[in-house]
């Protein structure tokens, strides 16, 4: 049993490490074209998360492995429940994946054209449909023994795209200050424009989340029965705020730092509320998926454990020390200068 | 068109797309290491520019392989979700085993490697291309260990409803998973290798910067002819323990319908399953059957009619798919030999047929790749898990048709532009030569990009 609440923590923080990641790399994507008036502005906010990108895109692929091996249940009737959602995120990840290598390899106009309009769908996309699913993740999915009644359009419950709209301005704040420190001179001072321009309606989406998440969620009941809880979704808005105060000071970094906070406090927050559900049942809660009625056998978790304590903490250790390697801020001479850069 | 075919004609499109780029990576990411290492020790740019050349094609090569990737991950949980929760327990280890200690490695490590030219140091610069070639072939290993445990399952019990893990490490020693992990990857390699050799072929046949194309020749061409050498021997090796594990499958390799002992092996067969016999047997090797299947010249091969008609494979395909393989990987151990003597003697240009011929080769050993897949996949059915599930049981309930059938046409116009452009792209530097780049190295600001 505590293999499985070991796991439901584990699970919680891939995700949450996944959205803090690739939602720079999202945020930025949808930015890119806006904030990139020249080719050469362009390439450098590509260039900004180049080296890491692919990287960070990997934690989707571990939680989704993880969920996989440690509650193979919940793992499969989320896919296929799911099925046209699924699809579409994974055509865009397939695509904005392609966009950054193909872009610069011909020297045309219309090519990079084609290919940044392609970045901005691709990166839009997914932070939509991933605010969607987990907004109704948390409200439920409408399952029984019978199986799943619910379809690709049931999805779009305002409160999913509540949810999918609170995502997208979450990375979009969160690219924008992304690329305030990762870029220079007037490029940087667009991009945090940019964040304190999408920071109140940011804030504003969040409120009306935390409350329409009353009636809409059962999220609430883990904190009413332990009211201590609720310093999560509390540090979530004092990181938020926090955000817009560094941004004003002009500490990019500072700024930055308390985003990433913020889409780690934000995902806490629902996974805090999730918990032992994976995914609850909208009608019937009898057939909610648990951490107890979806895992894996006792013997699975505990290897997987052993593999996870073993490697995470040696991944973490190589990705510190690469985007140390790459921390200088990228200028368009970086960009023309290296050949092998997007 | 039901749901259960519908979905295994999405998997098999969707896994062989993504198998037109992996073999290329797992082996061009190796001899670009190699070309690296060759630079960093003796200083030689040509070296260097071999690294950056056969480099830049690797990455136009190695984006579509990763996002292919995500989609099988996707798909089993998406169109396999009775399979999924049947065997998760099992067989989600080594998926999320591969994402953690290798898919990680080589995602990082590319960026170090595509970004770092110079932001480390040449020496740790080489080593980044050896972190990813290694985690590449890594990855391959738990991949591959998964499909072995579908075509072999091992390690698990039968228990609430589902099969459940019991020896991890027999699931990672399972000997099927092994040799089918290190067939496939010395396939890879041969893909890399003829890659190579046909593209230079291309530049020396218009004589072309033979002093770059001439040492990119030759490490093709040992590379190839040692990768062939292994595939020959772990194939053999990967028939035997298929004939032991999977008779099914290895009857339907061969178009074997009676059990025999001394089995011979007719080099001309046309199998006819209308009939459960084959209509042509000629040129009859006697006893080769049983000496393949068992390394034993008495061995008891199993015939198909050994087994319930609905637990057997589709016969034509695996056979012909099989027999096409092998053909192919002989013709290719032969062009490989030949290509090491010319390159030894010195006389690499003077063979103009021979070039051509290495040319237009370069998809043979992706066909061969591809056809190997076919007699695996195709091989096993009607099981998903080979004696444990069917199939048709494996398939999502929660999807229809209509579903699958969007999905499908989705994945065939999203993958054949991607296709299509990727190699487009390929074709347009593999033509332009290393010329650009190394100019670029030397006067950084080039427009060379």
């Amino acid at each position: 049993m505590e293999f499985q609440i070991i796991w439901f923590v584990l699970w919680g923080v891939l995700w949450a490490v996944y959205f803090m990641l690739d939602g720079f790399v999202l945020g930025a994507g949808m930015l890119h074209r806006y904030l990139g008036t020249t080719d050469g502005e362009r390439r450098v906010i590509i260039n900004t998360f180049g080296p890491v990108w692919d990287g960070n895109e990997v934690w989707l692929i571990t939680a989704g492995g993880a969920t996989f091996a440690a509650f193979p249940t919940t793992y499969a009737l989320m896919f296929s429940y799911l099925y046209t959602a699924l699809l579409l995120l994974l055509f865009a990840l397939i695509v904005r994946g392609v966009c950054f290598e193909f872009r610069g390899k011909l020297e045309s106009d219309r090519w990079k054209n084609a290919w940044d309009t392609a970045i901005m769908v691709s990166s839009f996309l997914p932070a939509l449909l991933f605010g969607v699913a987990f907004g109704n993740i948390f409200r439920g999915l409408p399952m029984d023994g019978a199986g799943y009644h619910g379809t690709f359009l049931s999805l779009l419950n305002p409160f999913g795209i509540l949810t999918g709209v609170l995502f997208v301005l979450l990375f979009l704040v969160h690219g924008a200050l992304y690329l305030s420190v990762k870029t220079t001179g007037e490029l940087s001072r667009r991009a945090q424009v940019t964040a304190n321009r999408f920071w109140p309606w940011l804030l504003a989406v969040a409120a009306l989340f935390l409350v329409a998440a009353y009636p809409a969620t059962r999220l609430y009941e883990n904190y009413l029965a332990a009211p201590l809880l609720l310093a999560v979704p509390l540090l979530a808005v004092l990181s938020l705020i926090a955000t817009r105060v560094f941004s004003a000071q002009g500490r990019a970094l500072s700024a930055f730092a308390a985003s990433c906070a913020t889409v780690i406090l934000v995902i806490a927050t629902g996974v805090v509320g999730l918990f032992p559900n994976l995914i609850p049942s909208s009608i019937d809660p009898a057939h909610s998926l648990t951490i107890f009625n979806s895992s894996s056998s006792a013997y699975t978790l505990r290897i997987m454990t052993v593999v996870a304590f073993i490697f995470v903490p040696i991944v973490i250790a190589y990705k510190i020390w690469v985007y140390r390697v790459f921390r200088a801020p990228v200028t368009e001479r970086d960009v023309i200068e290296d050949v092998q850069s997007y | 068109m039901d749901v259960v075919i519908l979905s295994r004609l999405q998997f098999a499109i969707t896994s062989m797309f993504h198998f037109i780029f992996v073999p290329l990576t797992l082996g061009l990411s190796i001899l670009v290491a190699f070309m690296e290492t060759r630079y960093v020790r003796t200083g030689n740019e040509v070296w260097l520019g071999m690294a950056k050349f056969w480099g830049k094609l690797f990455l136009i090569n190695f984006a579509l392989g990763v996002v292919t990737g995500i989609t099988l991950e996707f798909q089993f949980g998406m169109n396999w979700a009775e399979y999924s929760r049947y065997v998760g327990d099992i067989f989600g280890a080594p998926l999320a085993i591969e994402a953690t200690a290798a898919f990680f490695l080589e995602s990082v490590f590319i960026g170090v490697w595509i970004f770092g030219w110079n932001k480390v140091s040449k020496t740790f610069h080489a080593v980044s291309i050896w972190i990813v070639a290694i985690a590449t072939n890594l990855s391959a290993l738990w991949i591959l260990l998964a499909n072995g445990w579908m075509q072999h399952p091992v390690g698990y019990v039968i228990r609430n409803g589902r099969a459940e893990m019991v020896d991890f490490l027999a699931m990672v020693t399972n000997p099927y998973g092994l040799l089918k992990f290190f067939h496939t990857v010395v396939s890879g390699y041969v893909v890399a290798a003829f890659f190579v050799l046909g593209i230079s072929a291309w530049h020396l046949l218009r004589k072309n910067r033979p002093d770059f194309f001439l040492p990119s020749f030759r490490t093709g061409a040992v590379f190839g002819l040692a990768s062939l050498f292994l595939v020959l021997v772990t194939g053999d090796f990967h028939a035997v323990e298929v004939a032991k594990t999977q008779p099914t499958k290895f009857a339907a390799m061969e178009s074997v319908w009676e059990t025999r002992r001394g089995a011979g092996m007719s080099l001309i067969t046309i199998p006819d399953p209308a009939n459960e016999r084959n209509s042509v047997e000629a040129l009859t090797i006697p006893s080769m059957l049983s000496y393949l299947a068992f390394h034993r010249a008495d061995g008891e091969v199993k015939g198909l009619k050994d087994f319930r008609k609905d637990e057997r494979p589709p016969v034509t395909p695996v056979f012909l798919s099989f027999r096409a393989m092998v053909a192919m990987g002989f013709f290719m151990t032969l062009l490989a030999l030949l290509s090491v003597i010319v390159s030894f003697r010195g006389t690499v240009e003077k063979h103009t047929l021979l070039l051509r011929v290495l040319l237009y080769s370069i998809p043979v050993p992706y066909l061969a790749n591809q056809l190997g897949w076919i007699v695996a996949e195709v091989g096993r059915q009607p099981w998903i898990v080979y004696g444990i599930m069917k199939t048709s049981d494996g398939v999502s309930r929660s999807i229809s048709a209509g579903q699958v059938v969007g999905s499908l046409i989705g994945f065939t116009l999203l993958y054949g532009l991607l296709g299509f452009i990727d190699i487009f792209l390929l074709a347009k530097y593999a033509r332009k030569g290393p010329d650009g780049d190394l100019a670029s190295f030397i006067k950084p600001a080039s427009k060379e990009a």
